[in-house]
């Protein structure tokens, strides 16, 4: 306690400076008169309570040369005995500096919110029988410092249940951690208590820019006591960074966590310089394959993890070796810290294939990159969205490693990414929202579409698709096509069905509107052929939009059965679904039969009947026409004969009779 | 064949008004064969090639509609004509209707019709035809059937909205069976048994255009309609129907008019044996 002098200055200026003929003087025995008395209770919230004053402890206390109504201040002048109950004692009358600090803190603040939990002076410190700081018999002392913060803050209490407390057991690693052993087991009262890291008095969020365990802080705090870590870490960080630039460096609870902190060999780290002293030469390479290995310094401080130290990544490095770098066996783990990614892709497939080792597995840094890691909302990044599809492309382009396995029925994919609505909409528009290979695929989870975990699964698509389609989702999974409401064991379509997977068009385009109906008369095959036998089909056929087809009168996403009031063409909706495009429509006029045939003479024996009279009195005339017609045929060719041999003698005769007349001439 | 390379008088068969209705006719006939028959063979690569060539299903239903109505324009103007033909020549319809050039089917017609298979067989000579004989009024009661069937029907898909206020929704779809196939068989006999008993009959080979000139030589119409010769020349009236021939420019106008209308005619029937017997879905 710092200000224990002043302390001392005010309690001796209470005994000397008391007033030693007041009114009426309220002596402590005044008060003990009562309060000496053992069995004097009192009624406090239902519950019996001792109002007994031990006289020889209070004297024994710090405040011993006290008056009772020094700190009971608002029995001054009062008649005695007094009202109950008394006025909380206001301890910063005197200690005016704690009771600021405790009033801005966390505990303060509670205080002042009226949080029944919220600590005020007497909870800590007690109340008649306070001691020094450096009594052991006090509540504050070191020894004893865990158990009053841990009456709190201790495993299962209503403080560390109730109230945002971000780390747990925090009692239990204490008296494990080193701190704890040396204070509770060695008794060795200079070790480091609660206080000592978070200060008795002034408690903040280690969030807070105040608090002794901010970031910018821990480290002023531990060097409290830790005065020459600089230079037992001075291969981690370099001393004269340490309180410059502390926001670029680690803090001590990043390697030594906080309440946990164990007498142990923790990696020696390395200073960054210390490996570009050969690393930052250009010629440097492997002397196994004779790859370079040399690192752009410039690459890595604009990268991702320009405050991470090489030695964070490159695991297993011995500062004391002339080669730190020698002892290192393992290659770089990016899931030491990317945990739940890391996960992820073991499952994948691309983490299949990887432990199986495959020569073709994508690693993280086949994506990612190595030094020059950029985050993916970074133009610059191979991960930004508009560069993924190019990514990708690196092995699923036609032709490419990951190509030439593939299997299925997807082709062409990248060439037909870039030619879909989704396509367009990120590389030549730019917008980055846009749906690209991971967006459906996932980054880390990517899965064959036969596999059910993927994303891309018919059971999962909906979902996907509906990621960012959402209202569309929601009513894909409403009609008969969702497999909760369709419940049939046919294979049921979802998205990629109608939508396909790579060329995915707008749906107010001509060629989606028409390919849309193959798509539908894939499953639904004779009524899309019937729809073709009539009026609407034959338009489509012809390839125009301007038409009913399936969509139009069904719905796209909220297909339901016909039966289903809901539907677009139930008998309360049928009408207006019609009047769509014809809008004097009638209940009759929905009669017209959009799907009919007539080769059906159970279901439209109407059509059946006129087509087959129709088609009688075809037949019937064109045999008797035809007939006629062949049986005059012979006849025909036989008049054409006579008629030209009749002529070419009359031609002849007026040859000749030419010849004749010239001949009398000459 | 002969019509212009002579100078010679030629009978003169039918009137102006009459052959400028065929020739609308043929128009208007060969415009809905066409605009119909994308529709109705939509299914064949043919069907959607000329549904562009007429720009668009819209369009080409639009041109449909003209056709029919100036089709229907047509049998309205010959029905005036015949009240104005009752008046002018005939002075009544009794007369008109019963007289030897009446369109109505006679005893004769029978007669001749029995005539024409013993002849076509070889068991008697060839009838002595008048005026009309029994095919030529067949096609021409076969257009008025014609009208009223696939006109009726028509104006039904043209304003379902209006007619499904009287009449079910599946009607529609009748009427859409009887329009098609009723127009498939017009289609069909027009450019078959039409084009060969009028046109293309070998001894009028390669085409018989008396339909557009009106006019034929004396010789082939005493020969082709011998009982209608015989009955002028009786009432000395043949020098009445006696007409100078068509200039040859004219001639080949026509010709090429015929032509294109004959290619046109057989194009849609070939279209047709195909759409139906090769590609029909």
């Amino acid at each position: 306690m710092r200000r224990v002098p002043a302390y001392w200055i005010l309690v001796t200026a209470a005994v000397f400076a008391a007033p030693p003929a007041l009114v009426r003087a309220q002596e402590n025995s005044d008060c003990l008169s009562c309060h000496g008395d053992k069995s004097l209770t009192a009624e406090r919230r239902g519950r019996s309570v001792s109002l007994f004053v031990d006289e020889r402890r209070v004297t024994a206390s710090v405040h011993g040369g006290l008056t009772c109504v020094a700190c009971h201040a608002d029995l001054q002048g009062k008649e005695l005995p007094h009202d109950v109950p008394l006025a909380r004692v206001d301890c910063g009358t005197c200690h005016t500096q704690e009771q600021k600090d405790h009033a801005e803190s966390l505990h303060g603040k509670a205080v002042a919110r009226g949080d029944p939990l919220a600590p005020a002076c007497v909870n800590c410190h007690g109340a008649h029988e306070i001691a020094p700081v450096k009594d052991p018999r006090s509540a504050v002392s070191p020894q004893r410092v865990p158990f009053v913060c841990g009456s709190c803050h201790r495993e299962g209490s209503p403080v560390s249940r109730q109230r945002e407390i971000h780390q747990a057991n925090i009692v239990e690693n204490y008296s494990e951690s080193i701190h704890g052993e040396g204070l509770l087991k060695k008794g060795l009262v200079v070790s480091a208590t609660c206080a000592s890291c978070h200060t008795a008095h002034r408690i903040f969020r280690h969030t807070d820019p105040r608090s002794s365990i901010n970031r910018r802080n821990i480290a002023a705090t531990c060097t409290q006591c830790h005065a020459q870590i600089e230079a037992v870490h001075r291969k981690v960080i370099r001393g004269e960074l340490w309180e410059k630039e502390t926001h670029v460096l680690p803090a001590c609870v990043d390697c030594h966590q906080p309440h946990k902190v164990r007498k142990v060999f923790y990696d020696q780290g390395m200073a960054d310089a210390d490996c570009m002293r050969c690393h930052g030469r250009g010629d440097i390479a492997s002397s196994r394959d004779g790859r370079s290995l040399f690192v752009r310094q410039e690459e890595v401080k604009n990268s991702r993890h320009t405050k991470n130290a090489c030695s964070q990544c490159h695991v297993g490095v011995n500062a004391s070796k002339s080669r730190p770098c020698e002892t290192i066996t393992q290659k770089v783990d990016c899931s030491s810290c990317h945990a739940e990614i890391g996960q992820q892709y073991q499952k994948s497939m691309h983490g299949t294939l990887l432990a199986r080792n495959d020569p073709n597995a994508p690693t993280c840094n086949e994506c990612h990159g190595t030094h020059g890691v950029r985050g993916k909302s970074e133009p610059k990044s191979s991960t930004f969205p508009i560069n993924v599809p190019g990514l990708c492309a690196r092995c699923h382009r036609e032709g490419q490693k990951a190509a030439v396995r593939y299997i299925g029925d997807e082709h062409n994919i990248v060439e037909h990414y870039q030619e879909s609505i989704h396509g367009k909409g990120l590389l030549k528009s730019g917008l980055t929202v846009t749906a690209m290979c991971t967006d459906c695929h996932t980054a880390h989870g990517v899965l064959p579409v036969a596999n059910s975990e993927s994303s891309v699964n018919p059971r999962n698509l909906p979902a996907t698709c509906g990621r960012c389609h959402h209202g569309i989702e929601e009513k894909f999974n409403a009609s008969i096509h969702a497999t909760v409401v369709g419940r049939t064991d046919k294979r049921l379509p979802v998205c990629s069905d109608c939508h396909s997977a790579h060329t995915i068009r707008r749906a107010d385009t001509e060629g989606f509107k028409l390919t849309i109906m193959t798509q539908c008369g894939q499953c639904h095959e004779e009524i899309a052929r019937t729809y073709f036998d009539t009026y609407h089909g034959k338009v489509s056929q012809l390839g125009y939009t301007k038409t009913a087809k399936c969509y139009d009168c069904h719905g796209a996403h909220d297909i339901l059965p016909v039966a289903d009031p809901r539907s677009h063409l139930s008998r309360e909706n049928v009408v207006g679904t019609c009047q769509k495009c014809h809008p004097g429509a009638t209940r009759k006029f929905a009669g017209y039969l959009t799907h009919a045939t007539h080769h059906d003479p159970q279901k439209y024996p109407f059509l059946f009947y006129t087509f087959w009279g129709m088609t009688g009195l075809l037949v019937g005339t064109f045999v008797l026409g035809g007939l006629h017609t062949l049986l005059w045929l012979p006849r025909a060719v036989q008049m054409r004969r006579q008629r030209n041999r009749g002529k070419q003698q009359a031609e002849q005769a007026v040859v000749e009779a030419n010849a004749d007349g010239n001949g009398e001439k000459e | 064949m002969d019509q212009g390379t002579t100078g010679a008088k030629q009978y003169l068969r039918f009137t102006r008004l009459n052959r400028l209705l065929h020739v609308v006719m043929i128009v208007c006939f060969i415009s809905l064969a066409l605009t119909g028959m994308t529709l109705k063979f939509s299914y064949t690569a043919w069907a959607v090639t000329l549904s562009h060539l007429f720009g668009g299903f819209e369009s080409a239903g639009y041109i449909h509609r003209v056709a029919a109505v100036l089709m229907v324009g047509i049998m309205i103007i010959h029905i005036v004509d015949l009240f104005r033909q009752r008046k002018k020549d005939y002075g009544s319809w009794k007369s008109m209707l019963t007289g030897p050039d009446t369109m109505l089917p006679t005893k004769k017609d029978l007669r001749d019709l029995t005539g024409s298979l013993r002849w076509f067989l070889g068991l008697g000579p060839r009838p002595r035809y008048g005026r009309w004989t029994y095919w030529e009024k067949f096609d021409y009661f076969a257009v008025f059937w014609g009208i009223a069937v696939i006109g009726s029907t028509g104006l039904m898909l043209w304003f379902p909205e209006f007619f499904t206020q009287f009449i079910p929704g599946w009607a529609i779809n009748v009427a859409t069976i009887i329009h098609s196939d009723e127009a498939l068989l017009a289609v069909g006999f027009i450019f078959t048994v039409h084009f060969f008993n009028t046109h293309l009959r070998p001894e009028k080979f390669p085409m018989d255009i008396v339909i557009f000139t009106g006019r034929m030589d004396l010789e082939e119409f005493k020969e082709d309609k011998p009982e209608e010769y015989d009955s002028l020349v009786k009432a000395g009236a043949l020098n009445d129907y006696l007409v100078d021939p068509y200039p040859p420019i004219v001639i080949r106008t026509i010709r090429a008019f015929a032509w294109t209308a004959l290619g046109l005619g057989f194009g849609i029937v070939v279209w047709i044996i195909y759409a139906m017997l090769f590609a029909y879905k």
